[in-house]
């Protein structure tokens, strides 16, 4: 009892039923004609469902002056159809308890409803409708573009949201992740009704959509009811992929600050280019990070900047894990006249990863957490459907989670020290600080 | 007793509340505790808080850095928080593994180190957390609301404390602090998940048995806020090219009759709130205030917020100007749409939806075993379970005149506080 079990050295890894966890006998799959993957999973444990998934379109390919437009064009399906304005949409939504949002990333839209089962069929009508026939009203397209230079002008003066553009922009460079998703002010207030009505036209299609039902429905019934309203959509001229330029290197640390006059904390990025989610290394790099920047309290850069040195609120590291090489980074929030030590005692702590590795007991305890968070991750619709749309998205087959334990416990010290060398050098990294500078606020 | 709920109290005074689900082999476990900023004085304002910070540097059977790790190596997820009249701490485990959790829990009710080091080490943390907090214009607009509304009572202060206070408090004050609300007889252990009630009555006897109770934390008189005479307002001006708005109205404890018709209220006006931890909510665009304000074209955004408390705080609007628009733009479009609601009562039709809305966030909320234990804990804390599971009942039989006489009540001008952030423009510089 006490700190002698919690010093117990080399406990076995967690073990778990793994017939519980979303696996090929309880995920009903179909492909329809168009290319629309659908996925559904029973749970009657509530009455309620969730209905989630992704289109292939997003901001990839949007030149810089365009930037802004794959999210606007998100955000604006739902603003009027061919048979329903923008009120009757949310009237019919609200009405119901029920919620449906649409958004646009770099490489996908996505979109994620909520409602009590019985309300499912409204739902996927809605989802279809908004995706096939929006209209793109011009003042709510006017309208809604001056809420996003509202929310942009906020970002422009969000210390970790400034910290994170130019991060991207160092680091990225000419490359597509440099540019954010829901665009400039410049940009944004240049599109138009009749630029979204073109890109919808041209980009939206069925070919590689995915979505997920999880909820108290049957799965049969429900994949029939997404092959009802989606199944007879077609798009011959839906634009194949765009491929990724290979990511710029770096020859150096390249650093820039931005000063926001009258803030009181300073926050700041540091990292480099990590491993997509197609990367062989993927799960390696990702049981690294957490030994790194998350396990515990933020792991040992939490020990370091927060426990230690009392520095930060929070620190802490992150690997995006898209399609494509996101970077693998690491954040603070910081009383401004601590930024360079944070930053010191970040790099030295990830020079000693690099340098040093892990030790056996990171790795177990880091192989344990992962294991056994599995039914915590997986106890909400929310979190089963997006395991589903997971496995689907990243070509992980239906049995993924149900290998993940084996996956897990296969990651060898050897293979963490491999891949953080691959990925990380604390003498190759972008910073971007952004607050009130060195005098303070 | 209410249905699937044990709720017992122990020899020394720890009222204990335990439901059984076993949808997932998980057990979460949360030990609340009747104290927040409500129970704190100017001086130490921000000590619960510091004090749940504390309650993570260990103990002698729990050292510091050992637990965090523990937890986390099992799946866990745990957390702590602290509100104006609560602190809350809690654990969500593979169900094999709670053990853990109540351990650690029993132990820290009483064991608490409060290392002097580790102390000026948090106090550091917490000043960096306000700091970020401050950076937040809503933060500073929201704080000065708050404290322009209470000028007597605790509530006055946001839960962080004021930073002079942060920079002053001695470890001797927190430990004061901490034993005098730290006790069995002033806490709730709520558990709901994956296990049979007989054993987990039996461990939690062992395990938490024994604390001697404290001496009854003396409730020192909390002050009763006076009736506000007039409307107050408040400017702050700070960085940025936005304005905000918040509006806070005095309002009754939670469990005043007029609460429930608040909450009807609150849906029609400004959209459904989910009371949840977890599970989601609803937007709210067929809300009175987003027609008017965001479809009017004064605002990007608009939302309401209700909170139960155990004495009487606010119902607050809080709206995002758009950047082409000026605060009183948006204030004139939000008190014309109050006038035609108080010209115009709510609909039978928006009373109705709110009660399906109600309907569907607690369906929402009762899929995670974390907010089923939250919720057995959480209402303990201004009432009691029966307010949570008598909730959905009282809301259903509300009429739109119920909703109209609260509207009139307390929508009214005298009631409340109006704040404005006023942006000064500056842009960020390279």
């Amino acid at each position: 009892m006490g700190s002698a079990a919690l010093t117990e050295r080399r406990r076995p890894l967690p073990v778990l039923d793994v017939r519980s966890l979303p696996g090929p006998e309880t995920i009903e799959r179909r492909v329809l004609a168009n290319g629309v993957v659908a996925l559904a999973r029973e749970n009657f444990s509530s009455p309620s469902v969730i209905l989630s998934g992704s289109l292939a379109v997003g901001a990839l390919g949007e030149p810089r002056p365009r930037a802004g437009l794959a999210d606007l064009t998100a955000s604006a399906l739902m603003r009027g159809t061919v048979s329903r304005p923008f009120e009757r949409i949310y009237e019919t939504i609200e009405s119901l308890g029920a919620s449906l949002s649409i958004g646009a990333g770099t490489h996908s839209t996505s979109f994620r409803g909520k409602s009590l089962a019985e309300d499912l069929p409204v739902l996927l009508d809605l989802i279809n409708e908004v995706l096939r026939y929006p209209t793109f009203p011009k003042a709510q397209v006017d309208r809604l573009r001056a809420e996003k230079l509202t929310s942009l002008t906020i970002r422009d003066q969000d210390t970790g949201s400034v910290s994170q553009l130019a991060f991207d922009e160092l680091l990225y460079q000419d490359h597509p992740y440099a540019l954010p998703s829901d665009g400039y002010r410049e940009t944004v207030s240049e599109l138009t009704e009749a630029d979204v009505q073109a890109f919808h036209r041209r980009a939206f299609g069925p070919r590689d959509m995915l979505v997920a039902v999880v909820g108290a429905v049957r799965a049969t019934e429900a994949l029939d009811a997404v092959e009802a309203v989606l199944g007879n959509w077609r798009n011959a001229d839906q634009p194949q992929p765009v491929g990724l330029p290979p990511v710029p290197g770096l020859s150096g640390i390249v650093r820039r600050d931005q000063v926001l006059p009258g803030k009181s904390q300073s926050d700041l990025v540091i990292g480099s280019v990590g491993p997509g989610r197609f990367d062989p290394d993927y799960l390696v790099a990702a049981l690294a990070n957490s030994i790194l920047g998350r396990f515990g309290l933020m792991g040992r850069l939490g020990d370091v900047v927060r426990e230690d040195a009392g520095l930060a609120y929070s620190v802490a590291s992150s690997l995006t894990g898209g399609p494509g090489p996101g970077p693998w980074l690491v954040m603070a929030g910081v009383a401004p006249g601590n930024v360079d030590r944070a930053l010191d005692l970040i790099r030295t702590e990830i020079g000693r990863f690099v340098k040093g590795g892990v030790t056996p007991q990171e790795l177990s305890d880091n192989q344990a957490n992962f294991i056994g968070r599995l039914p915590l991750q997986m106890e909400s619709n929310e979190g089963v459907a997006g395991a589903l749309v997971n496995m689907e998205r990243f070509r992980l087959g239906l049995d993924y989670y149900q290998r993940y334990p084996g996956l897990v416990a296969s990651v060898t010290r050897e293979q963490i020290r491999d891949t953080s060398r691959r990925f990380l050098d604390p003498d190759l990294m972008a910073i971007a600080v952004a607050g009130p500078g060195a005098a303070g606020g | 007793m209410s249905t699937g709920v044990l709720r017992t109290r122990l020899r020394n005074g720890l009222e204990v509340r335990l439901k059984e689900i076993h949808t997932a082999p998980l057990i979460s476990a949360w030990v609340w505790y009747r104290v927040g900023s409500r129970n704190e004085r100017p001086g130490i304002t921000g000590a619960s808080h510091l004090v749940e910070h504390m309650q993570f540097k260990g103990t002698p059977k729990f050292p510091a850095g050992l637990l965090d790790k523990a937890i986390s190596r099992d799946g866990g997820y745990w957390n702590a928080m602290t509100w104006l009249d609560w602190t809350a701490y809690f654990e969500t485990m593979p169900a094999g593994s709670i053990d853990l959790g109540l351990r650690l829990e029993a132990d820290r009710m009483v064991h608490s180190l409060f290392k002097a080091e580790e102390f000026e080490s948090e106090r550091t943390v917490v000043i960096s957390e306000r700091q970020g907090s401050e950076n937040e214009p809503t933060f500073r607009l929201a704080e000065e609301v708050q404290a322009t509304a209470f000028r007597v009572h605790p509530y006055h202060h946001e839960v962080i404390g004021h930073m002079a206070d942060l920079e002053t408090v001695t470890r001797d004050d927190l430990v004061q602090h901490y034993r005098s609300h730290y006790v069995p007889n002033n806490a709730v252990l709520a558990i709901a998940g994956d296990f049979r009630t007989g054993p987990m009555l039996a461990r939690i006897r062992d395990l938490f048995g024994a604390i001697p109770p404290g001496r009854k934390a003396r409730e020192t008189a909390i002050p009763a806020e006076p009736e506000q005479r007039g409307e107050k307002r408040v400017v702050v001006e700070g960085p940025g090219e936005t304005p905000f708005l918040d509006i806070g109205y005095h309002v009754p404890a939670a469990t005043s009759d007029d609460f429930f018709l608040l909450s009807v209220l609150d849906s029609a006006l400004a959209g459904a709130s989910s009371l949840n931890l977890f599970g989601g909510g609803i937007s709210n665009k067929t809300s009175r205030l987003y027609r008017a304000m965001v479809g009017g074209e004064v605002a990007a955004s608009v939302g309401g917020g209700l909170a139960a408390t155990i004495d009487p705080y606010m119902y607050s609007i809080q709206a995002t100007v758009r950047s082409d628009r000026t605060p009183e733009q948006a204030l004139q479009a939000y008190d014309d749409e109050i006038a035609r609601l108080l010209d115009h009562p709510v609909s039978a039709d928006e009373v109705a939806k709110a009660i399906k809305q109600a309907r569907a966030l607690f369906a929402y909320g009762s899929e995670s075993i974390t907010n089923q234990a939250f919720w057995l804990g959480y209402s303990e804390m201004f009432a009691d379970y029966a307010w949570f599971e008598t909730y959905l009942d009282r809301i259903a039989v509300i009429t739109p005149e119920q909703v109209h006489a609260v509207a009139v009540k307390y929508l009214a001008p005298a009631n409340r506080v109006v704040g404005i952030y006023r942006p000064n423009g500056e842009r960020g510089l390279d």
